[in-house]
């Protein structure tokens, strides 16, 4: 009856499939730099660039495409921040990785095995957090949890208790173990979420808004979470829509609107892609400073004459040079300030300012 | 089920990255945590006790009053002859609603219950692979619906030996047989009611990955039983009463006969694992192909 994908023999590292349709333009093939710590997985898996990759997967929901074209790339050992507005497509482009929907096109790579085939097979190593916890009511969270760990059919029946105590502790959940999970507070589900996806050590951890209901404490104990797995190795696939947070904590951002991914990259990367960062300087000598700023290739060039100050987009010049360049032509600087747009400024550049949910 | 297969050569930590080994024994110790999930449950430790009610009451009011003349279901008359009676008894009152209704609650929340509460996701992402969790659940509603029938016939064993004794057993055909020969036919008719019960356990399991709506399984389970009892008590339909669902399931009354006819209750049988497999076949179908956005 069972029909578990098993797999003996050699580890075998499929080749990555080639990219099927219209590749999104902005998922370049370019190697994105894959962080120092990524080499603490030495074994044979590490010459797979990526934990998760996704070409031209496409999902339709009747005549609308929920998800279109993306092509996803999650280096190994990255935190990447998954972003786009409700309805945006993040959630259907995870349930597709995990294998709960079917993708009516493209293909999808998870630690470089090729999903939803080798599903049995990888999915052991993923945790994941799926909009939002999930448990039975009437039994405990420990119970739950318990559950799920018996049916893990690569999980160690001998460690199980000390697992899931484990990760009971690591949320902050063991005085509320023995609790009906029906009588949880919202943060402790989504603690208990968590905790589900912490049962196991994990080479991939895909967190679908994993900050929900929580209170400013435990929004922090998450990123602290999240940053202490990533230094373990752990690649985190974390889907969000509260900006700051993520950019505290990932390497990487892919942002979605519309089921497209419009943007992909290290947050460098993509934050260069967006506005560009302007400088501004105070100073009595404005015209002055205009001149030079030009010359030294600054555009967009503004001298505001009321409030003694020149702004001008800085482009790839570093702003040392533009200090260096402002005192060679003697003018008298009170200030000099760099404003790099921040991701919030980008997302919502990229996905519009409207409050209405687009589909 | 599944034996050691280390994937990879030289992974023998517990606590390791990478590609794990699978430990024996998994199926077991998931069903031990499926049926753990179904008996800590309020709701179906009070189905089974409606269920253990069912020969109290008959036996309570049997002793009150004893019946008189052809009214009332079969067996009554004989209850206050042998104790045994009140498992037949119990078992032909159950029949009709009460077992149909314990399945439907049951099979019908198996897996809809648990999308609609969004727990499949989490089973299915652990990863239990699809065929599996039909396995399991097969199991676990399987070992629900023999619980509730071995129920039904232990509490009447029990009230019926306590309230009437268990002596001699006067068959259907007039002859009598010991105690012993008693009790093996009493086990006999559980199983048979187990098999012929479980094809509506099957149903209520294919229904159930139709939806996510675990009281809409629950319904439809239990429609199926009265949709077939419909169509058995409609006398212009006979050409297919012996084809339903519901049909054979009071002939465990054969079992009761001197001559036991085998061919019936073979072919009986035979049609009701049918019918599961049928229902089963289509589950799978359902279940490997769904899309789970719940």
């Amino acid at each position: 009856m069972s029909v578990t994908t098993n797999r003996d023999g050699g580890l075998d590292t499929a080749p990555p499939p080639a990219p099927a349709t219209g590749v999104d333009a902005s998922s370049d093939d370019s190697s994105p730099e894959v962080s120092s710590r990524n080499d603490l997985s030495s074994d044979v898996e590490a010459t797979t660039e990526f934990a998760v990759r996704t070409d031209g997967l496409t999902r339709n929901f009747g005549s609308q495409v929920a998800v279109d074209a993306v092509g996803l790339r999650v280096p190994r050992g990255a935190v990447y921040g998954f972003l786009g507005p409700n309805g945006s497509g993040k959630t259907t482009t995870i349930r597709m990785l995990l294998g709960l929907l079917h993708a009516h096109s493209g293909s999808i790579e998870l630690l470089g095995e090729p999903m939803p085939a080798a599903l049995g097979y990888v999915l052991p190593r993923v945790g994941a957090l799926i909009e939002g916890p999930a448990f039975h009511p009437y039994v405990s969270g420990a119970q739950n949890l318990r559950r799920l760990d018996l049916s893990d059919a690569t999980s160690d029946p001998a460690t199980s208790r000390r697992r899931i105590a484990d990760a009971l502790a690591r949320v902050g959940l063991t005085s509320a173990a023995g609790k009906r999970y029906r009588n949880y507070s919202l943060g402790m589900k989504q603690r208990l979420g968590l905790a589900a996806a912490l049962l196991q050590p994990r080479d991939l951890l895909v967190l679908d808004e994993p900050t929900n209901g929580l209170d400013p404490q435990g929004t922090r104990e998450v990123r602290n979470l999240v940053r202490e797995l990533a230094a373990d190795g752990t690649t985190v696939l974390v889907s969000s829509h509260l900006l700051s947070e993520v950019e505290q904590v990932a390497t990487h951002v892919g942002i979605m609107a519309n089921g497209r991914l419009l943007r992909q990259g290290s947050l460098a990367e993509v934050l260069a892609g967006g506005a560009a960062a302007a400088v501004q300087i105070a100073t009595p000598d404005a015209p002055v400073a205009a001149r030079a700023a030009a010359a030294l290739g600054l555009t967009d060039v503004r001298v505001d004459e009321d409030s003694e100050a020149v702004t001008a987009r800085l482009g790839n010049v570093a702003v040392e040079d533009v200090a260096a360049a402002l005192v060679t032509a003697g003018v008298r600087v009170r200030g000099i300030q760099v404003q790099r747009p921040d991701l919030e400024d980008l997302f919502v550049s990229l996905t519009g300012e409207g409050f209405d949910v687009n589909r | 089920m599944s034996t050691v297969d280390s994937v990879m050569a030289g992974d023998s930590s517990t606590a390791a990255y990478g590609v794990r080994r699978r430990y024996p024994g998994a199926f077991r110790r998931m069903y031990q945590g499926e049926m753990r999930l179904l008996l800590l449950r309020r709701r179906n430790l009070a189905l089974l006790a409606v269920l253990a009610a069912v020969p109290i009451f008959i036996g309570v009011a049997v002793k009150i009053s004893a019946p008189s003349g052809e009214d009332g279901p079969e067996f009554l008359n004989q209850v206050t002859n042998n104790g045994l009676f009140l498992v037949f008894t119990a078992l032909t009152v159950s029949l009709p609603f009460f077992l149909p209704l314990v399945i439907g609650v049951v099979a019908g929340d198996s897996i809809a219950g648990e999308a609609g509460s969004g727990t499949l996701r989490y089973l299915l992402t652990v990863p239990v692979t699809r065929g599996r969790l039909l396995a399991l659940k097969i199991a676990g509603v399987g070992s629900f619906t023999a619980l509730a029938v071995a129920t039904i016939a232990a509490s009447g064993l029990l009230i019926g030996a306590v309230l009437f004794g268990l002596g001699q057993l006067t068959l259907l055909s007039g002859d009598t047989v010991g105690v012993l020969n008693g009790l093996a036919r009493a086990a006999g008719v559980t199983a048979y009611v187990i098999v012929a019960v479980f094809a509506l356990a099957a149903g209520g399991l294919f229904v159930s990955t139709l939806t996510e709506n675990a009281i809409a399984a629950m319904a439809a389970t239990i429609g199926i039983a009265v949709l077939s009892a419909l169509l058995d008590a409609i006398p212009q339909l006979s050409a297919i009463h012996g084809f339903l669902l519901t049909d054979h399931w009071l002939g465990f009354g054969e079992l009761l006969r001197t001559s036991i006819n085998v061919g019936d209750l073979v072919r009986w049988s035979g049609l009701h694992l049918a019918y599961t497999a049928l229902f089963l076949s289509l589950a799978y179908a359902r279940l490997v192909t769904k899309d789970v956005t719940s």
